[in-house]
């Protein structure tokens, strides 16, 4: 059970990486990116071929991952500047769409729908805890470094403009700001953290299939975003953390209800979660830790001046 | 002296022409009027003046440099800054951060300012607060300074336009209907604050259909209609031409 929980963990920090990434460009920029599950699988096919036929170190295929990530990014955000907003939440889903498809049809690269197997971790692979607790660690250190970052830039100046431009885009650029340019690197930061979760769950399991990166996976990014709280980056990693917690204690359901069949189980895991996503914006639409609201200072809100 | 030249506007959407040559110039350290009747351009014209739209044909020249269809963030460094009819502002931004967000040339607007932070970085931005703080107590928006800009009530929204267009510091200010839905003492306080600009040597360029702000406020005025310029001169001079007579009261009003 020690060891379940272990896994669990990894887990949970690897999509709370996903979250985090979300929150920079949807919850503080509002850049929808129906796309993350795309970006996630391209860091992990590429630490992935890159550690296991080239050979290189774990840690440099990570950071091949996160500029693969930025550059698919920063392109996408650059193909899709001249259409409205919205219709960037379509490409990034078509786009991961693509992805997905070109990763099950490309078979000399990529494996096709058998996937990539033997990738290696950056420590030896044992069983127990001797590999489960170290990667854990890292995990959470990974995890922690990306939460400290991410707060920090939207406490920051950059971040204030990012805000600025969820609000309205075109008086962001009267007030001097090139709009253009803090979407392109905010969605590149953001997807090259999406690139890294992927990267590290490939190192972690050791296999990847296209499976892993289905829609799938953003929508559950996007819940656990919600459910967290969108606008920072607590709220994002309570969200991840709650998912998987959902997601993996309604595996033990079936003990717990007999007398429905397998398939019946899985669907009613995904009902699951969707009643506990409703039942959360019913009581608290801004998410279980909310933007923080500006402390209210003196004075209430007077009349005209 | 010209600070602002508009030559020969042009702008059509689709089949209509809201704009058919406009020209005119402001002249540096003056608040100039823009008035006509509503759907002579003048909106139209600002948006094309401040990068918002691009003209189609004619020249915009800002001290002495063509910036026709410069994008607004650089024409906004440049020292040319409007403000929005429709209070637009930062809903979700406290009336502080949508002042402190216009401020010019801040070093923790860079995604390496911002992550490394340091002694310039903290430096510039308490100076920016300290300089938001100023506008806001000048504006007398002190007291809701920590309110979020969508609590406002639409006065305060009035003046928190002209408060971010001053942050910015610039040499001309492009005002659309600064007093536009304002109780009488409100006007009476956004001229003065406008003369107070003035005052400071930035060049003011005002569209307002309240004729006595306009009168007191603003030599010379210039008249727009159907796209075009029609006169220029004084208030008075302005009033008394029958071409503005007849723009405003509709062409066949006496026959």
């Amino acid at each position: 059970m020690d060891q379940y929980l272990i896994a669990m963990g990894t887990f949970a920090c690897i999509y709370g990486l996903m979250t985090i990434s979300l929150n920079l460009s949807w919850g503080i920029t509002g850049m929808v990116n129906l796309g993350i599950a795309g970006f996630f699988g391209i860091g992990a096919y590429t630490s992935a071929l890159l550690t296991t036929g080239l050979h290189w170190p774990v840690a440099l295929g990570i950071v091949a991952a996160m500029v693969a990530g930025a550059v698919a990014g920063a392109g996408l955000t650059f193909a899709t500047l001249r259409l409205r907003d919205d219709y960037l939440a379509i490409v990034t889903l078509g786009f991961a769409e693509i992805v997905r498809l070109v990763i099950m049809n490309e078979l000399w690269l990529t494996n096709g729908s058998d996937g990539i197997s033997g990738i290696p971790a950056p420590f030896p692979r044992t069983y127990g805890y001797a590999f489960a607790l170290p990667f854990l660690g890292l995990m959470l250190m990974v995890l922690g470094v990306c939460y400290l970052l991410s707060t920090r830039l939207l406490h920051s100046p950059y971040g204030r403009v990012l805000r600025a431009i969820r609000d309205d885009n075109e008086v962001t650029a009267v007030a001097g700001k090139d709009v253009v340019r803090f979407k392109l690197k905010t969605f590149a930061l953001s997807t090259a953290i999406a690139g890294a979760a992927g990267a590290l769950y490939g190192h972690y399991t050791s296999f990847i299939a296209p499976d892993v990166f289905a829609p799938l996976l953003t929508i559950y990014i996007f819940l656990a975003l919600t459910i967290g709280g969108t606008g920072n980056a607590r709220g994002a990693v309570l969200g991840a953390f709650i998912l998987i917690a959902i997601l993996e204690s309604s595996r033990f359901f079936p003990h717990l209800m007999p007398g429905f069949s397998a398939v019946q189980h899985a669907a009613l895991r995904e009902m699951l979660v969707a009643v506990v996503f409703v039942v959360c914006l019913m009581f608290r639409p801004d998410g279980l830790l909310p933007e923080r609201r500006v402390k209210r200072t003196e004075t209430p809100r007077a009349g005209d001046a | 002296m010209s600070l602002l030249v508009v030559h020969e506007i042009e702008r059509a959407f689709y089949g209509l022409r809201a704009l058919r040559g406009v020209t005119f110039s402001v002249r540096a350290g003056a608040i100039t009027g823009l008035i006509g009747p509503n759907g002579a351009g003048k909106t139209t014209l600002f948006n094309v003046v401040s990068g918002m739209l691009r003209a189609d044909g004619g020249r915009v020249t800002f001290d002495g440099k063509d910036v026709t269809n410069l994008p607004p963030h650089a024409l906004t460094r440049a020292g040319l800054v409007r403000s929005f009819q429709i209070a637009r502002g930062f809903p979700r931004l406290t009336v502080l951060e949508n002042l402190m967000l216009y401020a010019q040339d801040n070093p923790g607007e860079t995604l390496a300012g911002a992550l490394a932070g340091g002694a310039r970085v903290h430096a510039a931005e308490a100076r920016i607060r300290e300089e938001a703080l100023r506008v806001a107590e000048r504006l007398r928006l002190d007291h809701v300074k920590d309110n979020l800009a969508s609590d406002l009530s639409g006065g305060q929204k009035k003046l928190l336009e002209i408060g971010r267009v001053m942050m910015a510091r610039p040499r001309l200010i492009l005002l659309d209907e600064p007093a536009a839905g304002v109780n009488p003492t409100l006007t009476k306080a956004i001229a003065g604050h406008i003369r107070d600009l003035a005052a400071e040597g930035m060049t003011v360029l005002i569209i307002e259909h309240d004729m006595e702000l306009v009168r007191d406020l603003c030599n010379p005025v210039v008249v727009m209609a159907e796209g075009r310029t029609l006169v220029e001169g004084t208030f008075a001079e302005v009033v008394a031409d029958t071409r503005v007579q007849e723009a405003y009261l509709g062409r066949n009003a006496w026959h």
